[in-house]
């Protein structure tokens, strides 16, 4: 009987969803150690206010109270660090003030800890926190980034003038402005990409365990990169050596950006833990995770698009002003400058571009990477700036694309904006996703629903996106502060089975299955004898976790690394067995065969040996067999595809029910398709929840107001259609697997596809453009306000 | 402090809890049923979804002195003592239903009082509807309201009949 195939390419299921399915997952929450106590974080309900006191002795005396600690407490302890140093035009450093952890002289954003009472029980701790007195002195708030920017605005940080983060540019301005000056055609867009609110399932949640014995300290935190967080903690926040911090994340309920970045509440377990000498539990309820997990998007753009007569892109001008929050969370900066502004030429040859970004600060929760991060602010502004231009200039909106589409034959593509394409065939995604979308068919759907009194539209985005953000050199001169490789460790244990070690980070990615298809693949063993190990800076080499969809492309890429160090290994070894010259041994399908020949070892056989060197090269070979490779990206890969959304909208009530929606994606190749399906799904749900749903509103004074699940709509699974998914690939051309990268080219791709639908159904009605949430009340109004344009 | 008796995943516990003792608090906290989950705190998400006399319940809603006598299911109490899963639970396996894994548990539990409710047969419109107390920020949906579809004949022994 053959067993079934679980290589590359096959729709292997899950090896972790066992303990899912049955209730035993080991999500931080889950875990308990023994004497533990609970930490709750008083944080403040003012966007910005003087902290004039904090009175304790009524929470220090309230039963149950081990201690109370504010910002006074922490004295000698560093801030939270950026990650990323941004420049200005004009060469200077980007404005970057402290950022406490804990609130110290100011509070900033409604969310801002102020105070931790540590308690026997989460109750009692929670209790006593309502005793504290915080003597506050209200000052004015800006919450939005117009506002902040307005001469006489209210000042967060002395170290920022103006509220002004950075002033940045990229581009050539002055090829641009040539072009507008000479162009037949202009198009201008203003539009904004709404702030979001990633809300992971899971809380974010964080245990401190410290053994006074050894000085070891461990930190178990919902975090998609370990090793990120004890060096930032411990190198930057507590000053706790490596070989003393061990950060495990365990089981993560989903992270999407917002667990990259190092939180105060990691510091200040992993503090009070040792200072206490117990272990300390916080966990997040879901109201704190509206308020203090990173944000994402936050753009006011202007965006402007020359053309020559015929409907060739000569040019692209964008000013965005983007919000930093209140204080700048791990990799804020990097967001809309490095994956939003040089994503802008998108799928089109564009020959010159120039962006302007201003990041400015507000009473706000701070912003970071959210799934896409900058890449689908900068789809979203192009693909709806390229169907206002036909829309303007009256062409049709997949011939403007055609025409101006870098085409296949012309990679490597360099663009006006920093980044060089590897690969890419714009013309066959956007041709499979109009096929599967039947888009010839629209015109009779659309009339059917006319006569149901239903406005039914059509729109598609041509989206590009950059992952496995690199070379850590290119990165490192860019302003980043960390390397951006991965590593992986391949053991072949003594009879011939296999753990990886991986720097990377499963939240619900797969890799403990796709990473065991890809080595068991590479090493011709059994999908079931090769085991993924992550998320235990005690147990992985150093790693930089899971983000910007990397996991594959770069993590991937450096299991491949040692798989090819495994195997020159076992050729040495097998050469010896069988009396071979080491250049005539071959591997193939976990057998070392000397060419031509029958004689062979299996990988098994080789692995033994190297354990148990009785008859072993020991004076050429070390023993064992367990290898370690670092791999550093060559360039970023490339993912790009087609989305075609179609909706259909209530007249009555202005809800917009999308009816079809297809994605056509090329990722490279593919290493489960079941996998990648369910990621561009979950990718597409939460761009739809962006164009139709989700919101993070701030009132003027810096309240949030979508604070919970009642006031912030999350997509539901009666919100969203069934979502087609097809993949177009072509291969990249600098990693060894030819991979790209799914992670993120759903919430990519989506909403420009919704919003260009949504325009289209609403046409007679004269909307030129709409900004996202296209919400039921902004859609009846339009309606209800506008002349009908279009007679019957 | 007052005791609550209750049987969970068939057996009798008794426990002293605070009157403000949320159910899902009683099973993760004194019993160690940890499958069970805590996504929201306002009932909105059902992360928290057992079954309490047979029908799904948001655990973060119910006092736990409210379930004094009560029969509860976990997550943990689906499968048969010999491993063998819950239908439900195999179906979300099969159709890669889901992702992190954190709204899981209570979506099976939800899935499976929407099945057994509707023994006539399920729409996907249904499905869907059906589902509007769970929240998954992962999947889409698209792949949970497969998964259901799925289970409903192997929980019913029949195939759904055709519209």
């Amino acid at each position: 009987m053959n067993a079934p195939f679980e290589g590359i390419g096959a729709s292997v299921r899950r090896k972790e969803d066992l303990r899912f399915i049955s209730g035993h997952g080991h999500y931080v929450d889950d875990m308990n150690r023994p004497n533990q106590l609970y930490a709750y974080i008083r944080r403040s309900d003012r966007a910005h206010a003087e902290l004039r006191g904090i009175d304790t002795a009524a929470a220090q005396a309230a039963p149950g109270v081990a201690a109370v600690y504010t910002a006074a407490d922490l004295a000698g302890i560093g801030g939270l660090p950026c990650g990323w140093q941004i420049h200005n035009k004009d060469g200077s450093p980007m404005a970057e003030p402290a950022h406490p952890v804990l609130a110290s002289g100011k509070v900033r954003h409604v969310g801002d800890p102020v105070a931790v009472v540590v308690a026997a029980t989460k109750q009692q701790a929670k209790d006593a926190a309502e005793l504290l007195v915080i003597d506050y002195a209200d000052l004015p708030a800006v919450a939005s980034v117009t506002d902040a920017i307005k001469p006489g605005a209210a000042q967060l940080h002395e170290a920022a003038a103006g509220n002004v983060c950075y002033d940045w540019e990229i581009g050539d301005k002055g090829a641009v402005d040539a072009a507008f000056a000479r162009a037949a055609k202009t198009v201008s867009l203003d539009l904004t990409n709404n702030r979001l609110i990633p809300n992971a399932m899971e809380p974010r949640a964080a245990i401190g365990d410290y053994d006074p014995t050894t000085g070891d300290h461990t930190l178990y935190t919902t975090s998609q990169n370990p090793h990120v967080i004890r060096l930032l903690m411990g190198a930057f926040v507590l000053q706790i050596p490596e070989h003393k911090l061990r950060v495990v994340a365990p089981d993560v309920g989903g992270g999407f950006g917002s667990k990259i970045y190092h939180y105060a509440e990691e510091a200040i377990v992993t503090w009070v833990a040792a200072r206490l000498g117990r272990p300390v539990k916080w966990a997040a309820e879901r109201n704190e995770s509206f308020m203090s997990d990173a944000h994402g998007r936050d753009h006011v753009s202007t965006a402007e698009l020359a053309l020559d007569a015929e409907g060739h892109f000569l040019a692209l001008r964008v000013h965005t002003l983007c919000n930093m929050g209140a204080y700048l969370s791990t990799f804020g900066p990097a967001v809309p400058t490095y994956l939003y502004a040089t994503l802008l030429a998108g799928v089109y040859k564009t020959p010159a571009i120039h962006a302007e970004v201003k990041a400015v600060f507000t009473n706000t929760v701070p912003v970071d990477a959210y799934r896409g991060a900058g890449r689908p602010e900068a789809s979203f502004l192009l693909e709806r700036l390229v169907d206002v231009a036909a829309r303007d200039t009256g062409m049709d909106r997949v011939e403007i694309r055609r025409r101006n589409f870098i085409p296949k034959d012309a990679f490597p593509y360099q663009t006006p904006v920093a980044l060089q394409y590897d690969s890419g065939d714009y013309v066959s995604t956007l041709e499979a996703a109009m096929k599967h979308a039947d888009w010839a068919g629209f015109p009779a759907r659309r009339a059917a629903a006319k006569a149901k009194g239903r406005l039914r539209g059509i729109g598609m985005s041509t989206y590009l996106e950059a992952c496995g953000i690199a070379p850590s050199k290119v990165v490192g001169s860019l302003g980043a502060r960390a390397g951006l490789y991965e590593v992986a460790n391949i053991r072949v244990h003594p009879t011939g089975s296999v753990t990886v070690f991986t720097g990377t980070h499963s939240h619900g990615q797969g890799h403990e299955t796709t990473f065991a298809q890809l080595v068991a693949d590479q090493l011709g063993v059994p999908f079931s004898q090769v085991e993924v190990v992550h998320g235990d800076t005690g147990k992985i080499p150093f790693g930089m976790g899971t983000y910007g969809s990397r996991s594959l492309a770069v993590g991937g890429s450096a299991m491949v690394k040692a798989v090819d160090k495994i195997v020159a290994k076992g050729r040495k070894i097998a050469a010896h067995l069988l009396e071979a010259a080491v250049e005539d041994v071959e591997f193939k399908d976990g057998k070392f065969t000397v060419a031509g020949t029958d004689r062979s070892k299996t990988l098994g056989e080789i692995a033994l040996t190297a354990y148990v060197p009785h008859n072993y090269p020991i004076e050429e070979l070390e023993p064992g067999l367990d290898e370690t490779a670092f791999y550093d990206p060559k360039n970023f890969t490339y993912p790009g595809g087609c989305h075609v959304c179609e909706v259909e909208i209530d007249p009555e009530t202005g809800v917009v029910s999308v009816v079809n929606f297809t994605a056509v994606d090329d990722v490279g190749r593919v290493i489960n398709p079941m996998i990648v399906e369910g990621q561009v799904q979950g990718g597409v749900a939460q761009g739809i929840g962006q164009a139709l749903l989700e919101n993070a509103v701030y009132d003027k004074d810096g309240q949030l107001l979508s604070g919970s699940f009642m006031d912030y709509t999350m997509p539901r699974a009666d919100n969203l259609p069934n979502i087609t998914v097809g993949t177009e690939s072509t291969l990249c051309t600098h990693n060894p697997l030819g991979v790209k990268g799914c992670g993120e080219v759903g919430a990519i791709g989506s909403p420009p596809a919704v919003i260009n639908a949504v325009v289209d159904a609403l046409s007679e009605f004269g909307v030129r453009h709409l900004d996202m949430p296209a919400s039921p009340q902004k859609i009846w109004s339009i309606i209800q306000g506008a002349p009908r344009m279009a007679a019957e | 402090m007052p005791q609550v008796t209750l049987s969970v995943n068939g057996k009798s516990h008794t426990v002293e809890v605070e009157g403000r003792t949320l159910l899902v608090e009683l099973l993760r906290e004194k019993l160690g049923l940890t499958g069970t989950h805590v996504g929201c705190d306002t009932s909105q998400c059902g992360a928290c979804v057992v079954h309490v006399n047979g029908a799904s319940v948001k655990s973060c809603t119910m006092l736990a002195l409210q379930a004094d006598g009560a029969q509860v299911t976990t997550i943990e109490g689906l499968a048969k003592p010999d491993g063998t899963l819950h239908p439900m639970q195999e179906m979300f396996r099969e159709h890669h239903a889901l992702q992190c894994g954190f709204c899981t548990p209570g979506m099976v539990m939800s899935a499976i009082d929407l099945v057994n409710a509707h023994p006539e047969g399920l729409t996907e419109e249904q499905i869907r509807h059906g589902l509007e107390g769970n929240l998954c920020r992962c999947t889409g949906y698209h792949n949970i309201v497969k998964a259901i579809a799925a289970a409903w004949p192997l929980m019913h022994g029949r195939q759904m009949a055709a519209e």
